[in-house]
């Protein structure tokens, strides 16, 4: 009876904390700015993908927002192309609905795309919390495991004074077969809107 | 001299209160750190927000009442913005002024993120906004927009228990 109780007490937090280093990702099908649908199956061919929840509004999200772009210019080639997602609930974050999200991704010319996570299970699923928040995923035939957990770099108001560029670091140490140190890093960002939170 | 200096600025602030508080900006995390470890009988709330943020402004009120409601206690609120778009100051400054926070406001300016965050609160991922109790007998990162009673509860308990 009192492990039945110890277990039910903690099914919530195992459920709620999301991907550690080492999880799988399970796969997820959202709907990209051009019409099509994405998944992360759609990946087999790939060495891995950088998966980075971001979104319009977030002034962390924007201005890192040219350093996304430049990591997928650098890693898409590699084997490693960035995949973002928008987490926010457009109710509640107008500026970030599918239409704003289009916009804003034909302004920037995103190279890669740009995916709403309409019911909001695939950021719950990861664990992401804020925007900017970046998960590298590595393809081990097939499955996507999870090797970075963190932020882009260690200056979020100044790209020329980057000292530390954590999520580059992170994909070179997986193309040269090493384990991303640090593979967890942290930043400052903005809460994903949710209703139920 | 300086006596008297000292004397009229701190009556110019008494009259007019939030107008003229000081707002500390600091630019390194190690500067800062003194506010999160006090060690006397005063409770801290110590709330990281900004201008920018949407569920921070919405929180705001709660800080407010709480100020008023505990301004004979021994509880202290900081309000640390992490501001980083242009005038900083100026910005929290009007902020401020328009949402009639009485609430003592420090900005943080450290861009580095990932060096302090967890010096703040390994419970902590960063996003904002998020509130730090703490007194000398226990300390909790709330990752969270409160309601007040929600707070108070916090408070409550937190100020009560040894």
């Amino acid at each position: 009876m009192l492990t039945l109780l110890f277990g039910l007490m903690l099914i919530p937090f195992s459920m709620g904390q999301g991907y550690d280093i080492g999880d799988e990702a399970m796969n997820f099908r959202l709907k990209n700015v051009d019409g099509s649908h994405v998944s992360l199956s759609d990946y087999q061919d790939e060495k891995g993908v950088i998966v980075i929840f971001t979104c319009n509004h977030c002034p962390y999200a924007q201005a890192w927002e040219e350093r996304i772009i430049q990591i997928d210019r650098q890693f898409d080639p590699k084997g490693y192309p960035v995949v973002a997602i928008q987490p926010n609930d457009p109710e509640l974050v107008p500026q970030d609905n599918f239409k704003n999200m289009k916009k804003r991704a034909r302004e920037k010319n995103y190279s890669f795309p740009y995916l709403l996570d309409e019911t909001q299970d695939v950021y719950r699923t990861f664990g992401a919390t804020r925007t900017p928040h970046v998960f590298v995923l590595d393809n081990q035939s097939g499955d996507f495991i999870v090797r970075y957990i963190g932020t882009i770099d260690d200056n979020y108001k100044d790209a020329d004074k980057v000292e530390k560029r954590y999520l580059a670091s992170a994909v070179n140490a997986l193309l040269n077969g090493n384990k991303p140190d640090p593979a967890k890093t942290k930043a400052v960002g903005c809460s994903i809107k949710d209703k139920n939170k | 001299m300086k006596k008297l200096l000292i004397l009229t600025s701190l009556l110019f602030s008494v009259h007019t209160g939030i107008i003229a508080q000081q707002i500390p900006v600091y630019d390194s995390f190690e500067a800062y750190r003194f506010h999160l470890e006090k060690n006397n009988d005063t409770t801290y709330v110590i709330n990281f927000w900004a201008t920018y943020c949407a569920p921070c402004i919405k929180e705001m009120p709660v800080f407010r009442k709480l100020e008023k409601n505990y301004a004979d206690e021994p509880l202290q609120i900081i309000l640390t913005s992490l501001d980083f778009k242009g005038d900083v100051k100026e910005r929290v400054r009007t902020f401020m002024k328009r949402h009639k926070i009485r609430s003592r406001v420090v900005v943080l300016d450290d861009p580095d993120s990932n060096s302090w965050i967890d010096k703040v609160s390994a419970n902590w991922s960063g996003a904002l906004p998020a509130t730090l109790i703490y007194n000398k007998h226990s300390r909790q990162l709330y990752e969270k927009t409160f309601t007040y009673p929600e707070l108070k509860n916090i408070i409550e308990s937190k100020m009560r228990k040894p």
